[in-house]
């Protein structure tokens, strides 16, 4: 009789498990290692714990470009994912891929509420009528990142203000007369110095808004402004004040080694600054050109979003739903923010990290909030949404190094994208037709 | 008379050689003729539509400056990579075959480079001469050279071209060893018997009977350089500084993996198909008649 019970008991554990087992499974594949992978991990977790309906099941698949690779090859074999993560250069990609896609707002269902989340984040990932297409996940926004105690040694104030790139020129010649090797280098030279100049100076980057209104856009960073401001990169280049150190954020290394005075990278720059840093640090906005626009518009962002991929039962979509749901709440947004120095996705997030005392604690930490929401974005600055964009900054950074060795002017570099990328941009009209 | 060992029937033969017909068209035929199908069209990356363009690919490839500049820094690059890796490999072999003691350890050693990957090898090159931290960066500023091949064209070229030939050398060297201990040492002491110096030696002996070792590291040094160069040239430059390392096979993968313009990277895999085939005819037609064996 015992026995019998012990059986019985043992059967209800089995069954149980089994129940469990028969969650739903959702896949999600996702770009990200280290201690960023260890944080989704957590995040998933964290939802798998608090229900018992679905079951997130997360993968890491490689680098950005290459987790948007896998998901394409999987979407061609019927294998794919139903969560894809894609950087936001890809964004132009997944939109003209109807078929392979499910928008998210149409995956959230009636109840959903886009007003929540922060508007020049979502922004990059909306339709034209303002429909979200993908949850934005990680996303950050160029900021300028100051060792104080390189200005100390050279006899400058730390406190000077650097608000305007006519300032920064300054306090580079000031640098560079006192001796210091690295006055200024540089992070993701398209993204910040060409994408969000254009935006921040409220000057288009491509034609039909940036892309967003068709994908028959043509290149348009060859005006005075951009060629004003990457002439003025060349000068300093050339006089030692710019230091060039790579196409990604090879001069990270150096910022954060205490070699250079002056950086600009993101804003998700902070984790490993703070804790590499052995100087005195400081985050300030992205200088502007006040000879271009007498006050800055609003940065736009770059990182990635989640995309939900076509082929799935209606029951997954639920549990695809039910996560997008938990990745917005205040409470995972608030911490995602303060953990990686990523943008919140809703303003309730920014508020409830304010309220909790973050930036008090972490000065600088909510420049780049600040610098995102101070304006509603235009035309101009909502994002940037252009096909084969990737192979496009590739070209933008081989017509940039050829300024910064001196073999090209300004202008010829920049005509000459606008004409390569031109030609590419042609190619993905046609493609996608 | 040669003596021939010769089959009657047809089935046994057939049977015979069937396995590698088998591999022969599952693993290069059927994706050689995917590449060309491919390459008539513009598909979408998702694989929804696919529009029929004719040749319209290798239009667009060829009317492009920078497609038609890239044949020349694979030139460049397949040329150096293959005078340095066999040039190396001949002197330290000539050098090993000469050895009586510790021979064994010296050609382990330089075996060892062979094992290391190529993007490894990428990876090892370019912390040497980081431009920051690199050590070989450090003793050339000593000596008053400000090393950058992230901005310095021939620099980077220089860069590539010995980090992809270096593991390379391992390779050579085995068969250049090989090589020279299977010529008879009876021909080299009549020789040397005759008053022949060694540079007399090298030069009317030891290289002629070495001719097939050569002609065949000639071969797949050029087809490796073509390549499998891939992993050390994404690792150390990404084709840059602006497209000064960007050879063929880089601009297959940056078409087909950043860009997803399918359509132009299966072009340019048949252009690397005529040339790789042309290439070999050359050099069994030509190069090979100058081949003793």
């Amino acid at each position: 009789m015992k026995n019998l019970t012990s059986m019985l008991a043992a059967t209800a554990v089995l069954g149980s498990a089994q129940a469990g087992l028969a969650a739903t499974e959702v896949e999600f594949w996702h770009a990200f290692t280290g201690r960023l992978g260890e944080l989704v991990a957590e995040q998933v977790d964290t939802f798998n714990a608090s229900q018992s309906d679905y079951k997130i099941v997360q993968t890491h698949k490689g680098n950005y470009s290459e987790t948007l690779n896998a998901g394409i090859a999987a979407f061609r074999a019927g294998e794919q994912p139903h969560i894809l993560m894609v950087f936001e250069v890809g964004t132009a990609t997944m939109m003209a891929a109807g078929g392979a896609i499910k928008p998210v707002f149409e995956v959230m269902g009636d109840g959903f509420d886009q007003s929540k989340y922060i508007g020049s984040v979502k922004g990059y990932y909306t339709s034209p009528d303002g429909n979200m297409l993908s949850l934005p996940f990680n996303s950050s926004t160029p900021v300028l990142w100051v060792n104080r105690d390189k200005l100390q040694e050279a006899g400058i104030d730390p406190d000077t203000p650097m608000a305007t790139w006519e300032q920064v020129g300054g306090v580079l010649d000031g640098l560079k007369a006192a001796g210091v090797d690295c006055p200024m280098t540089t992070a993701w030279q398209s993204w910040i110095h060409l994408e969000n100049f254009s935006a921040y100076h409220d000057t288009p980057f491509a034609t039909k808004d940036n892309g967003f209104a068709g994908t028959d856009t043509e290149l348009a960073f060859n005006s005075p402004a951009q060629v004003a401001h990457i002439g003025a990169m060349g000068q300093w280049a050339k006089d030692g004040k710019f230091i060039y150190a790579g196409r990604r954020n090879e001069g990270g290394a150096n910022f954060r080694a205490g070699e250079c005075a002056l950086f600009t990278e993101s804003s998700a720059g902070y984790a490993g600054i703070n804790a590499e840093a052995e100087f005195e640090f400081e985050v300030r906005p992205l200088p502007y050109w006040e000879a271009v626009a007498s006050e800055p518009q609003n940065t736009i962002i770059g990182g990635a979003s989640l995309w939900v991929m076509e082929g799935h039962e209606d029951a997954e979509y639920a549990g695809v739903a039910a996560f997008m749901d938990f990745l917005s709440s205040a409470e995972i947004q608030a911490k995602w923010h303060q953990d990686t120095g990523y943008l919140p996705i809703t303003a309730e997030a920014g508020e409830k990290t304010k309220m909790m005392g973050f930036y008090d604690e972490n000065p600088g930490t909510d420049v780049a909030v600040i610098q995102m929401t101070a304006k509603e974005p235009t035309a101009n600055s909502k994002g940037l949404r252009l096909g084969s964009f990737d192979q496009i900054r590739g070209i933008i950074d081989e017509e940039l190094e050829a300024v910064w060795s001196g073999d090209k002017d300004a202008q010829a570099a920049l005509d000459s994208a606008v004409e390569r990328g031109n030609a590419l941009l042609r190619r993905f009209e046609q493609a996608t037709r | 008379m040669e003596k021939r060992v010769t089959f009657k029937g047809l089935w046994l033969p057939l049977l015979l050689i069937a396995p590698q017909i088998v591999i022969t068209a599952v693993f290069f035929f059927y994706p050689a003729g995917q590449a060309i199908w491919q390459s008539l069209f513009i598909p979408d990356p998702f694989g929804l539509s696919m529009q029929w363009v004719g040749l319209g690919n290798f239009e667009y490839l060829f009317s492009d400056r920078f497609y038609r500049a890239s044949f020349v820094t694979t030139a460049i690059f397949s040329i150096l990579v293959t005078l340095v890796s066999m040039g190396v490999a001949l002197y330290l072999a000539v050098l090993a075959d000469r050895l009586i003691k510790g021979s064994g350890a010296y050609r382990t050693l330089l075996i060892w480079p062979y094992a290391v990957a190529p993007a490894v090898a990428g990876v090892l090159w370019l912390f040497m001469f980081n431009t920051r931290v690199g050590v070989v960066t450090w003793y050339l500023g000593l000596l008053g050279y400000d090393w950058n091949h992230v901005l310095n064209e021939g620099e980077a070229m220089g860069l590539v071209v010995v980090a992809s030939a270096w593991g390379r050398i391992s390779y050579n060297f085995l068969f250049f060893l090989a090589g020279l201990q299977a010529i008879p040492k009876s021909v080299i002491e009549a020789a040397a018997i005759d008053g022949a110096r060694f540079w007399t030696r090298f030069r009317t002996i030891v290289w002629p009977l070495l001719s097939p070792t050569t002609f065949f590291l000639l071969v797949v040094n050029i087809i490796y350089a073509f390549f499998e160069t891939f992993g050390v040239i994404h690792t150390i430059t990404s084709g840059g500084p602006q497209q000064a390392t960007t050879i063929l096979v880089y601009k297959v993968y940056a078409d087909g993996f950043v860009g997803q313009d399918l359509g132009s990277s299966a072009a340019q895999s048949v252009v690397l198909l005529v040339i790789v085939s042309l290439l070999t005819v050359v050099q069994f037609k030509y190069i090979e008649r100058r081949v003793h064996y």
